[in-house]
């Protein structure tokens, strides 16, 4: 997984510390740590990682091991506003892919990447439940039904 | 009276929290608002024309409202008493309006067990759901013991509703005999399959349900611990639940000695974050411990050692939510529902290219037809039924002949899909099977936990297979590996996962095999998907040089005239197919 | 016991419940193939993830085949090792094994002996479907001191995440990623370097691939060989001489300790030197230290730290040096053998030779890869050149043997060189467990008592238990000892030292199982502890069979000291043989 070099200040590593407190440094609350550490800094650099693996006395490694295994963890920051187009099995019969490609094209980023502003970033997520709607995308926490490529400039002419 | 919303995810993305709002200052302005209540409900399963909004007691039932029609409604209906036609449903088949959901084609066949409350009770109320006979059930069960509820469930016939279709009253019975200082029940929402959300809907719009049968198995098999193991990317079930949950608290069904049974049970929530092997409840429980969410080997299986190796009792969503009317109405009520094998209902999520796409809950037996042409509505914009593929990665694609099949466990498997989580995708004469069973094995290859080699490397060779017969790459040697490898990777993985996410390829190779072999022999993909193997081309006739198909290309790649035939080069042609669409005179297609 | 029968291949067998299928086979003389497998034997630890899947056999009445190593027998159980289905199954899984493994196996260190290499062979596979177009997973090649991870070679067995976190809990290795991608990895997928990893080499010794291995020094040790400007000296550790053997096809605990002189002087070796003459050193200042201490401890020095623990073996310097740095003052600041050697060579030795620093070369044969690690640490340096110049493992040296043309069985005995090769007894077996303490106690003893030991033999120190204690009576003075091998023996015994719940007047750490005789160095042994036990017998026939058995009456050390060192821990001595330790556990983020 590729990750940026971050210098965390102070009180991030105070917030950290805070945060696996909460869970009393339980080594099983790992999962429930790195959650709520991700929605604190949006991502989980590296630094963050080293200090719940101290605080939970489990070796890095280990951490590092769990952030790769599940997709909902990130080491990259996302961008200002994050895309994801859902591609679960209703929205890509329902022509997701085409969706993806045109923020693909539009953007100039593949999936996982965030543009060079760092105003958007690409993902992909599997059934937001609105099959109703599909295909389906959500920016930050807006969902839009029924996206067709055309619809694409549309969506990201909203967040200029 | 009563205005139910829709507040289910797919509602609440079109706006059904604006209409809540609206309808609120309306009859506010109105003067009503002590008259009527307006009500946030659970998922009503017609998603295809949300936003819904239901009225009480006379059953209106308006679809796709928006928050502008709130002002007719309440100044129409609630006021004057006349229902808004424009807003109700319209009967594909004969055009008329109909007002009472009850005689709709969506709901006819249906029969809501699991989702009995859900688009009829507030779900952050508990006392809606106590109303509705809620909490009942755990009392009933204190005064029949463990012993005689395990009974029950295993006459039910109850099995399980993640997809394995374990019987649930079995299960219990192992965890209840296996003795420890202290067990767990766990909940397996974690719904991971896509194109699935029942679990969330029923969470959402019902989570007391869950709760009550928690309590439930807790008793049964001696267990004080609950834990919901529920994916991080279901902000509002999770929300709601932990709403029940504190509300549970409070009325002491949940806590110390509940109903005064000196029975204690509690439960805690634990996030998923995003991995489908946690579906396999080996995988799930690791997951829960902080670790890799890995499967092990079974036996041990969790009963005997599960969460930090003591006995635990998984089971899903739609399971528990199927127990507190078992445990009220009793066993033989609902084992006279559905087919020999497989009792009960099964809550299937519709999708896909059909017309009703909607939660819908059937009683086992229904048959694939009565679901897709009944229910379903048939397929969208006229087209012709290809296939439909059930039980998500881990199923088949059934074809017209397998319409007629009564849809249970038993049957699914036999004819080489399987029931899953209960996604259900409809596809039409447009979908490439090969390119939906591509689709399905990249699923499995982003998600394969990657502990065993035949899952690890065998399906990213399937896929790579798939991918070259998709790009016309392919032989018909490697047809035949296709379904050696999907045969061994079946046959030895080491979980779920792996056993069954060859099934999207042999079944499409058992259906569709000459779809298979026009992509390898003829190098054509009979649907026109497989990019790799069209070619747009202008008919040189029909063509009458208006350039819009030029104007409308975004890589410049057709050239003509005004008012003379248009060329494509095709070495330029990303086939994106924006000139079809732009092409007034049908003179461009796909060859 | 309660025992199950089975049927196995049409024959009966009868066996402990609990037992697996791979073993109740082993019992009939069914060798079923594995891979991912590993028993670590008398430790209790197995290594069955159930990963590799090419142990799968058919068991009747069940759907899909059984991991054998992981399947435990049940009664009445039929299964089939070799059926069509089963032969078919573990090919193919051998040829997606293979599909993603290089193929450079003629120049891959591990060529010949190699597990994957072997299992192609046995399961007869001709060639790989679709190679042409598979995707390979790769990954950054990592070069450390003394570990070469080489992760495309990598077939997710987890033989060294097992060694590394269960077995010596160093934490440095874990699984990583999902699906095709997954690996086993430091954090972060960065250097072996850049994280806690001691170098102890374990998880070299169990991987079955080329994933796995030691830096090659050997074509540096030919080029210093070569250089006519160099004097090139040689010392070899005690293990080396029970093992080496072994590469030769002589059964395991066989001595080669004259062989392996004679090859080295074969070879071209200026001088063949003994690395256990330093070990009877490190016992002189060891235990001159761990006297000084007991004694000012005895007399109510409150400043001194007790228990004092060995510090022969750098795996576990650099063990403690991550993970108990707040304990850094606590073992001896007694360099290892190894590195006395060198600074006594480089200073001693070459004075007395009159060659120059710079021109001698001295070249040590370990059973170790963390002595590669040592040997180039700042602080054995002496303007950039080393004490010891290039370090190799036992296996390096065999190679070295085979490829300087000599028939290793056929060489007639030779004796060590003078002043460095004479050694003792209580040298040789610093090579197994308990070895180094049970040495410094026949020193101890007599210079704290004045009096002659009564036995030589102390076999309360002696054997494969993890922990081990004893009490050694030294004329009535009560010396408590403590003896742990294996990393995370060693950190519980620390921990209970720590908390203050283990009082030990001495300590002694090995990193590796079993003591040296199972280094990261030796000869693979793949866990079996028969083959570690034959190793130590070897050990201690050496040692009973030396005519001189204490290391303070080695008369080349007595000269040492006479003529160069003066007594034991004075000024010279410090400076030449003693070191320090630094702080490299995880404090920088605690800001």
């Amino acid at each position: 997984m590729s990750h940026v070099k971050v210098e965390l200040k102070k009180e991030d590593v105070a917030k950290i510390k805070e945060i696996c407190k909460t869970f009393h440094n339980n080594p099983g609350e790992l999962i429930n740590v790195l959650h709520k550490a991700q929605s604190f800094f949006g991502y989980l650099p590296a630094e963050v990682q080293e200090i719940v693996a101290v605080e939970l006395n489990i070796p890095v490694a280990k951490v590092y091991g769990v952030v790769t295994f599940y997709s909902f963890f990130t080491m990259l920051p996302k961008g200002q506003h994050p895309i994801s187009i859902c591609t679960g099995t209703a929205c890509y019969v329902r022509g997701a892919e085409k969706v993806l490609d045109e923020f693909k094209r539009i953007l100039n980023v593949s999936v996982g990447e965030t543009t060079p502003d760092g105003k958007f970033s690409l993902g992909c997520l599997r059934c937001v439940g609105a099959c109703g709607l599909a295909p389906v995308v959500m920016v930050g926490e807006k969902v839009y039904g029924r996206v067709s490529p055309d619809g694409v400039k549309d969506i990201l002419k909203e967040y200029e | 009276m009563h205005m139910l919303v829709c507040g289910g995810t797919g509602c609440r993305a079109s706006a059904s929290d604006a209409i809540v709002e609206t309808l609120n200052s309306e009859l506010a302005a109105k003067g009503m608002e002590n008259e009527v209540q307006v009500i946030m409900t659970g998922c009503f399963g017609f998603c295809e024309k949300g936003p819904i909004v239901k009225i009480l007691p006379d059953n209106t039932f308006y679809t796709q409202v928006t928050p502008a029609d709130s002002a007719e409604i309440v100044a129409e209906h609630i006021v004057k008493g006349r229902k808004v036609n424009r807003l109700l449903y319209t009967d594909p088949e004969n055009k008329e309006h109909i007002s009472d959901s009850k005689h709709m084609g969506f709901y006819k066949k249906q029969l809501r067990i699991a989702l009995r409350n859900c688009g009829v009770i507030n779900p952050e109320n508990v006392e809606e759901y106590i109303a509705r006979d809620g909490y009942q059930a755990i009392g009933k069960v204190f005064e029949m013991g463990a012993q005689a509820t395990i009974e029950q469930m295993k006459k039910s016939g109850l099995r399980g509703r993640g997809g394995g279709g374990f019987p649930t009253g079995l299960k219990w019975e192992i965890a209840s005999k296996n003795h420890a200082d202290q067990k767990y029940v766990v909940c397996n929402a974690d719904e991971g399959d896509p194109g699935a959300f029942m679990d969330r809907s029923i969470l959402e719009g019902d989570p007391h349900s869950v709760i009550e049968a928690m309590t439930i198995n807790g008793f049964c098999i001696g267990a004080t611990k609950g834990l919901v193991y529920i994916r991080a990317e279901y902000p509002l079930a999770i929300k709601r639940l932990q709403i029940a949950i504190d509300q549970a608290r409070e009325y002491g069904l949940l806590g110390k000695d509940i109903l005064g049974s000196g029975f204690d049970f509690d439960i805690e929530l634990r996030y998923g974050a995003g991995a489908f092997v946690c579906g396999e409840e080996t995988a799930l429980i690791h997951s829960m411990e902080g670790e890799r969410g890995e499967p092990t080997v079974k036996p041990p299986f969790p009963a005997e050692s599960g969460y930090l190796g003591k006995p635990t009792n998984v089971n899903n969503v739609e399971t528990f939510a199927n127990i507190p009317v078992i445990i009220l109405k009793g066993a033989e009520w609902f084992s006279a529902i559905g087919s020999e094998k497989s009792k009960g209902t099964k809550v299937f999520a519709l999708a896909g290219k059909i017309n009703n796409v909607g939660l819908i809950e059937v009683p086992m037996g229904t048959t694939l037809r009565e679901v897709i042409y009944e229910i379903g509505g048939g397929i969208k914009n006229g087209k012709k039924f290809k296939a439909v593929q059930t039980g998500g990665p881990s199923g088949g694609c059934l074809t017209e002949k397998h319409l007629d099949t009564p849809i249970d466990y038993d049957n699914l498997l036999a004819v080489g899909s399987m029931m899953g989580s209960g996604g259900m995708i409809v596809m039409d004469e447009d979908d490439c099977m090969v390119s939906v069973a591509k689709f399905y094995l990249e699923f499995t290859v982003e998600e394969s936990c990657g502990k065993c080699s035949p899952c690890r490397i065998g399906n990213k060779r399937l896929h790579e297979l798939l991918e070259r017969i998709t790009k016309g790459e392919g032989t018909m040697e490697d047809l035949d590996r296709l379904r050696n490898l999907s045969h061994v990777i079946k046959d030895s993985s080491l979980c779920g996962l792996g056993q069954t996410s060859p099934n999207p390829v042999l079944s499409t190779l058992d259906n569709f095999y000459d779809e298979y072999v026009a992509h390898v022999t003829e190098r054509k993909c009979p649907a026109g998907q497989c990019k790799s193997l069209m070619q747009y081309v202008i008919d040189q006739e029909a063509c009458v040089g208006c350039t819009a198909c030029a104007r409308n290309c975004p890589v410049n790649a057709i050239a003509g005239d005004r008012k003379k035939p248009h060329v494509i080069d095709t070495s330029i042609c990303i086939k994106c197919g924006a000139c079809i669409e732009k092409c007034k005179f049908n003179a461009i297609s796909i060859q | 016991m309660e025992t199950v029968k089975l049927t196995i291949d049409n024959r009966q067998v009868e066996v402990p419940s609990g037992t697996t299928i791979y073993k109740a086979a082993k019992l009939l003389g069914i060798d079923i193939p594995v891979l991912c497998y590993m028993d670590l034997g008398d430790m209790n630890i197995e290594n069955k993830p159930g990963g590799c899947r090419i142990c799968v056999v058919e068991v009747e009445g069940r759907r899909n085949l059984a991991p054998s190593c992981s399947t435990n027998c049940a009664e009445g159980m039929v299964v089939k090792t070799h059926t069509m289905r089963v032969i078919n199954a573990r090919r193919t899984i051998m040829e997606l094994i293979l599909s993603d493994h290089p193929k450079d196996c003629l120049t891959c260190a591990k060529s010949g002996n190699c597990e994957l290499q072997d299992m192609a062979v046995k399961l007869g596979v001709r060639n790989i479907p679709g190679q042409e177009y598979a995707e390979m997973s790769t990954y950054k090649t990592d070069f450390s001191p003394s570990i070469i991870r080489e992760m495309d070679k990598c077939i997710m067995c987890r033989r060294c995440e097992t060694m590394c976190n269960t077995v010596q809990t160093v934490g440095a290795l874990s699984a990583v990623n999902r699906g095709f991608t997954a690996v086993v990895a430091p954090a972060f997928e960065q250097d072996l370097e850049k994280s806690p990893c001691t170098y102890c080499g374990q998880c070299v010794a169990v991987c079955p691939t080329g994933a796995l291995t030691e830096v090659d020094s050997t074509p540096k040790v030919i080029r210093a060989l070569a250089d006519p400007t160099k004097t090139v000296i040689v010392q070899t550790a005690p293990a080396i001489r029970a093992a080496l053997g072994e590469e030769f096809g002589m059964a395991p605990g066989t001595l080669v300790t004259g062989k392996m002189v004679a090859a080295l002087r074969q070879i071209g070796f200026d001088h063949v030197f003994d690395t256990d003459f330093a070990a009877d050193l490190t016992i002189m200042e060891e235990g001159t230290e761990l006297l000084d201490r007991l004694t000012r401890h005895l007399n109510g020095d409150k400043k001194v730290k007790l228990p004092i623990l060995t510090s022969c073996c750098p795996g576990w310097v650099n063990f403690f040096e991550h993970n108990f740095n707040d304990m850094l003052d606590v073992p001896s600041s007694a360099k290892s053998p190894q590195q006395m050697f060198g600074a006594i060579a480089k200073t001693y030795f070459a004075d007395k030779m009159s060659v120059k620093r710079e021109d001698l070369v001295v070249v040590s044969v370990m059973p170790c890869l963390a002595k590669k690690y040592e040997a180039q640490r700042d602080e054995f340096k002496v303007n950039g050149n080393p004490d010891v110049d290039f370090s190799i493992s036992t296996r390096e040296l065999a190679h070295l043997i085979k490829e300087f043309n000599i028939n290793f069985a056929d060489l007639a005995d030779e004796d060590f060189d003078r002043p460095l090769g004479e050694s003792t007894g209580a040298a040789v077996i610093f090579g197994a467990t308990g070895g180094v303490i049970e040495a410094a106690v026949r020193t101890a003893y007599e210079v704290h008592t004045g009096k002659k030991l009564p036995k030589m033999d102390f076999n309360e120190l002696r054997g494969m238990e993890g922990i081990r204690s004893a009490t050694i009576d030294f004329d009535g003075l009560p010396i408590s000892i403590g003896i742990a091998h294996g990393l995370g023996n060693a950190r519980k015994l620390l921990e209970d030292v720590r908390s203050g719940k283990a009082n030990y007047h001495a300590i002694e750490v090995m990193a590796c199982p079993g003591g040296c005789i199972g280094g990261g160095g030796q000869p693979l042994h793949h866990g079996d502890s028969s083959i570690l036990k034959a190793r130590a017998a070897a050990i201690y026939r050496e040692d009973a069979e030396k005519p001189i058995r204490k290391s303070h009456e080695n008369p080349y050390i007595q000269k040492l000291y006479e003529e160069f060192l003066g007594k034991p821990m004075s000024e010279k001595a410090h400076h030449l043989l003693h070191t320090h330790y630094f702080d490299k556990g995880n404090k920088d983020v605690f800001i």
